[in-house]
């Protein structure tokens, strides 16, 4: 299976350079460049307040660096903003969820193809057939990452009555909805059980596989990150101190001392 | 409404034919797909099945071959098998649970050469189990996700076998095909779990199945405007006769689920008139009201307890058209329009016209509760041997007790040791292979041995005990029927599964699983903190509370002369939940009685020798196939017994 994948990984799609980002005298990220290819999951992974969030927050442009360049599908930036992050094609999902509690699954995925709906907001109010036969095309896209999900039980149950692990696949699923060229998980895992850290794993391959989509995910379950990933990036105190195949990182004396200590 | 002709034909694939001329454009299966239902008409189906049928003879099926379905419901199996029948060849539907490795059996036994499966996850097994299988050559599979890197030759999708068929004349080669099947050739082949040793393979033929089915229709006037919802597995016989077999003959309707966990909601979508139940399904679904009902508002559960006393008092009179005081009436008709109604509606029964419910016995309670809600839910009582019908409470006349009379063509009769005898049209042609069992289960002079222990009383209709071999004795002589405790055990819904022991000793013990969903509901509005099953388990207040329920069973029973004594002593909550995949359920959900009792051996005695906490250690098999061990330092308690045939202590 991951030899298969390795064949599927393609060009560099997202390039880092140099980014460097403080909040005021803070240093959250110092001078660190990495890139992401085609088709492949990308780990970024660290202890707490290494700087993970930050940099996710960076490449879709909630945060813009003092320093360095982003480089996306060739283009090349000095600071994103969420938007156009979206335009091009970057979705990700939220650490803390950011679902609309009170709404539908169905309607909270139907969310994620904001972007993609055309028809404008008095042809679908009056639902002309236009704006219904595109509603029609969306839902058929949306019905099909719910049988993908296997949340089909849950279609018209309200998004707060879901157990956590679901809601986070709802979450996944609304990303999904964008058709993104790069999905941006933050911690997908966080406070799961072991089954449904399993299944979650089982989905993000999934999603990899069948939509080739790429995959940057940052995570601190350090043996998830290390079973899924193609290739991982370790940052401390927002510095990076390993990059490479999870078996490189797993044997780097850096990045061993970061997680387990050293005697000082 | 017009009345299309029952029909007539003799083996499974002229029925199909015969249904695609006169009823073409009337729905035969439903799916859900995409949140939407899709129906394929009577001629869609036929049109396929050729097409299948000709694809499976491409891959070298022959009269007389075996092809295993393993998978949910779903319109493409069901398919698959009416393909296979049509070839002369035989289906043997597999549960789509069972770990790769107990496939094996089957596959190597009845020498299976193609398997049809649902998924990926099936054809992971189908290729584990593949060098020990040496007969197995193709492997057809439905739902292609996560198949697109597999690079297998001996894998195709269901699609791509319809279209190996299209090289021959599907049509002149499929009507050839079908006048060779004879309705006396094996139409399928059901590998019974069994409670004891190695599955058995039991052939069933074309005019078996049908014969039974039309008995059915006939007595229950089922129509073609039926709607069936299939969602237990098609490896049991209960579903296959339910929603394949009787498909075929009445020419009914049949939706497949879009998911095991979207049943309620598809049930509520369809609608079913014909609903087919397990106990074990009727008491989940009663659970769950009862503790929506415990979380409702004061009003909602006044008024429920309210409507559940009219509906005990009055309800099963009512559906069986007995004379009911008018007051009474009244208040029913008042229950019905604020809580039976709503309530039938919330669990999809609003039309069901005939609910069946077998496979094992059913506590009278949860009968009772069904049928007076207005739900005509009726026993019956088979085997995988004697295609399902043998005996159904008949409508205005059921007794919660029995199973009902002899279905037309069916004769009974009770030895002398107690064990029920029969002759049926339905029996089964042989164990596959294994002509010692066949012999053994029959008398000399043609009767079928049920292995149940029973009688017909004054009315003619069946009651049954328990199985033969596990009725016992207590060591004073005194009548011991584990099931029976066990059923009225299980009535409660904090109560899982129960396994009674006190075959030759002088009181009776039992293990208990405790209900995670209903226990666990109770320790929340507790506030009772607990980690999982085990934690759960253990807990003081769940014994206390499972203590309870065990002393009410022995207030009962000790209203029962003759089982007075059986009343259980001692208790003790297993740290982990019963399962098939450790061997102690059967697939049917069926305990094994005998292995249980072997595995939990230090358990047992230390019920029986009065400890007050013992030791175990066990293995466990997880869902894919690892295992690992669990131990736990169990608790036992003790449970006053109630004095024979004294009235309980009311209550100061």
């Amino acid at each position: 299976m991951t030899t298969q994948l390795r064949e599927r990984i393609g060009a560099i799609v997202l390039e880092m350079q140099n980014i460097s980002l403080a909040f005021g005298g803070v240093k959250a990220l110092t001078d660190i460049s990495f890139d992401v290819r085609e088709h492949e999951i990308r780990a970024i992974i660290g202890p707490n307040g290494a700087g993970k969030s930050s940099m996710l927050n960076v490449i879709n442009g909630v945060y813009t660096p003092q320093q360095g360049s982003i480089t996306f599908a060739g283009e090349q930036f000095n600071k994103m903003n969420p938007r156009r992050a979206a335009e091009m094609g970057v979705a990700r999902t939220f650490q803390n969820l950011a679902l609309f509690k009170g709404m539908s699954v169905l309607d909270n995925i139907m969310t994620g193809r904001n972007l993609r709906m055309t028809s404008g907001i008095f042809a679908q109010a009056f639902r002309l057939g236009s704006a219904e036969r595109e509603e029609i095309r969306h839902r058929e896209f949306v019905e099909n990452l719910i049988d993908f999900l296997e949340i089909q039980a849950y279609r018209k149950t309200p998004v707060g009555r879901l157990p956590y692990g679901l809601q986070k696949r709802v979450d996944l699923g609304r990303a999904l909805a964008m058709e993104p060229r790069l999905l941006l998980l933050d911690e997908p895992m966080a406070g799961m059980n072991i089954e449904e850290k399993q299944d979650m794993s089982r989905f993000i391959l999934d999603v990899n596989d069948e939509f080739g989509t790429t995959i940057v995910l940052i995570e601190h379950d350090m043996g998830v990150v290390m079973d899924i990933s193609d290739r991982v990036v370790v940052l401390d105190y927002g510095r990076k101190i390993g990059d490479g195949t999870p078996e490189q990182v797993r044997q780097n004396e850096a990045v061993i001392s970061a997680y387990l200590g050293v005697a000082h | 409404m017009q009345r299309l002709p029952m029909t007539r034909s003799e083996t499974f694939a002229a029925l199909l034919v015969e249904h695609a001329r006169v009823r073409g454009d009337r729905p035969a299966l439903r799916e859900k797909h995409l949140g939407i239902w899709q129906a394929l008409t009577w001629q869609q189906v036929y049109a396929r099945v050729q097409k299948l049928a000709c694809g499976l003879a491409a891959l070298g099926i022959k009269q007389g071959d075996h092809v295993a379905v393993i998978g949910e419901n779903r319109p493409q199996l069901y398919m698959s098998m009416m393909a296979t029948q049509a070839l002369g060849a035989v289906p043997i539907p597999l549960y789509q649970d069972a770990v790769a490795q107990e496939m094996v059996y089957v596959l190597q036994d009845a020498a299976v050469s193609v398997a049809v499966v649902e998924d990926q996850e099936q054809v992971d097994k189908m290729l584990e189990v593949r060098d020990q299988c040496p007969a197995l050559r193709s492997i057809v599979y439905d739902d292609p996700r996560g198949l697109r890197h597999y690079v297998d030759s001996a894998l195709l999708s269901c699609d791509e076998l319809a279209t190996l068929g299209q090289q021959q004349d599907a049509q002149a080669f499929f009507t050839q095909s079908v006048a060779g099947v004879q309705p006396h050739d094996p139409a399928a082949m059901f590998y019974t779990s069994g409670t004891t040793g190695k599955p058995k393979g039991v052939v069933l033929t074309h005019h078996a199945l049908i014969d039974r089915a039309r008995a059915v229709e006939a007595m229950e006037g089922l129509t073609d405007h039926e709607e069936v919802v299939a969602y237990l597995p098609v490896a049991w016989i209960g579903q296959n006769m339910f929603s394949y077999t009787q498909l075929l003959v009445t020419g009914f309707t049949v939706n497949h689920p879009e998911s095991p966990e979207t049943v309620t909601i598809d049930m509520r979508d369809i609608g079913p008139t014909y609903y087919f139940a397990p106990p074990r399904v009727l008491e989940g679904l009663l659970t769950q009201v009862t503790i929506r009902m415990e979380d409702a508002g004061w009003v909602k559960r006044n008024m429920y307890e309210w409507a559940m006393k009219v509906a005990r008092r009055v309800g099963a009179q009512v559906l069986d058209h007995k004379s009911v005081p008018v007051i009474e009436r009244l208040r029913y008709a008042l229950g019905n329009a604020l809580i039976f109604a709503p309530l039938r509606n919330v669990l999809g029964m609003s039309r069901v016209r005939i609910a069946y419910t077998a496979g094992e016995a059913i506590g009278p309670d949860l009968f009772v509760f069904y049928r007076s809600i207005g739900i005509n839910l009726k026993q019956l009582y088979g085997s995988t041997e004697t295609a399902v019908f043998v005996c159904v409470q008949p409508d205005g006349n059921v007794k919660p007790d029995t199973v009902g009379p002899p279905v037309a063509g069916v004769e009974v009769r009770v030895t002398a040791d107690g064990e029920i005898l029969l002759k049926s049209p339905g029996l089964f042609k042989e164990y596959y292979r294994n002509p010692e069992a066949t012999q053994e289960t029959m008398t000399s002079d043609g009767w079928f041995r049920t292995g149940d222990a029973g009688y017909l009383d004054e009315d003619g209709h069946l009651k049954i005990i328990d199985r033969a071999k596990d009725v016992g004795k207590l060591a004073d002589g005194s009548l011991f029927a584990p099931k029976y405790l066990e059923n009225k055990l299980k009535f409660f819904s904090h109560i899982k599964e129960v396994v009674a022991f006190g075959a030759g000793q002088s009181e009776v013990c039992a293990f208990i699983n405790i209900d995670l969903e209903a226990v666990g509901n109770w320790a929340e509005r507790r506030g009772l903190a607990y980690a999982g099953y085990a934690d759960l388990a253990a807990r003081d207040e769940v014994y206390a509370l499972i203590a309870d329920c065990v002393e009410q069973v022995n207030r009962d029973l000790s209203q029962d002369q003759r089982l007075s004594k059986s009343q259980i002593s001692r208790f003790l909550i297993l740290h982990k939940e019963l399962d098939p995949d450790d061997d102690e359920l059967t697939r049917t959900r069926k305990v094994r009685r005998g292995f249980v009792a072997q595995k939990y051996a230090v358990l047992v005695e230390a019920l029986f020798a009065g400890r007050e906490r013992q030791y175990i250690d066990t293995e466990v098999k997880f869902e894919d196939g690892r295992t690992g061990r669990i131990s736990a330092d169990l608790k036992i308690r003790s449970v006053r017994l109630a004095a024979p045939n004294v009235a309980p202590v009311a209550s100061s």
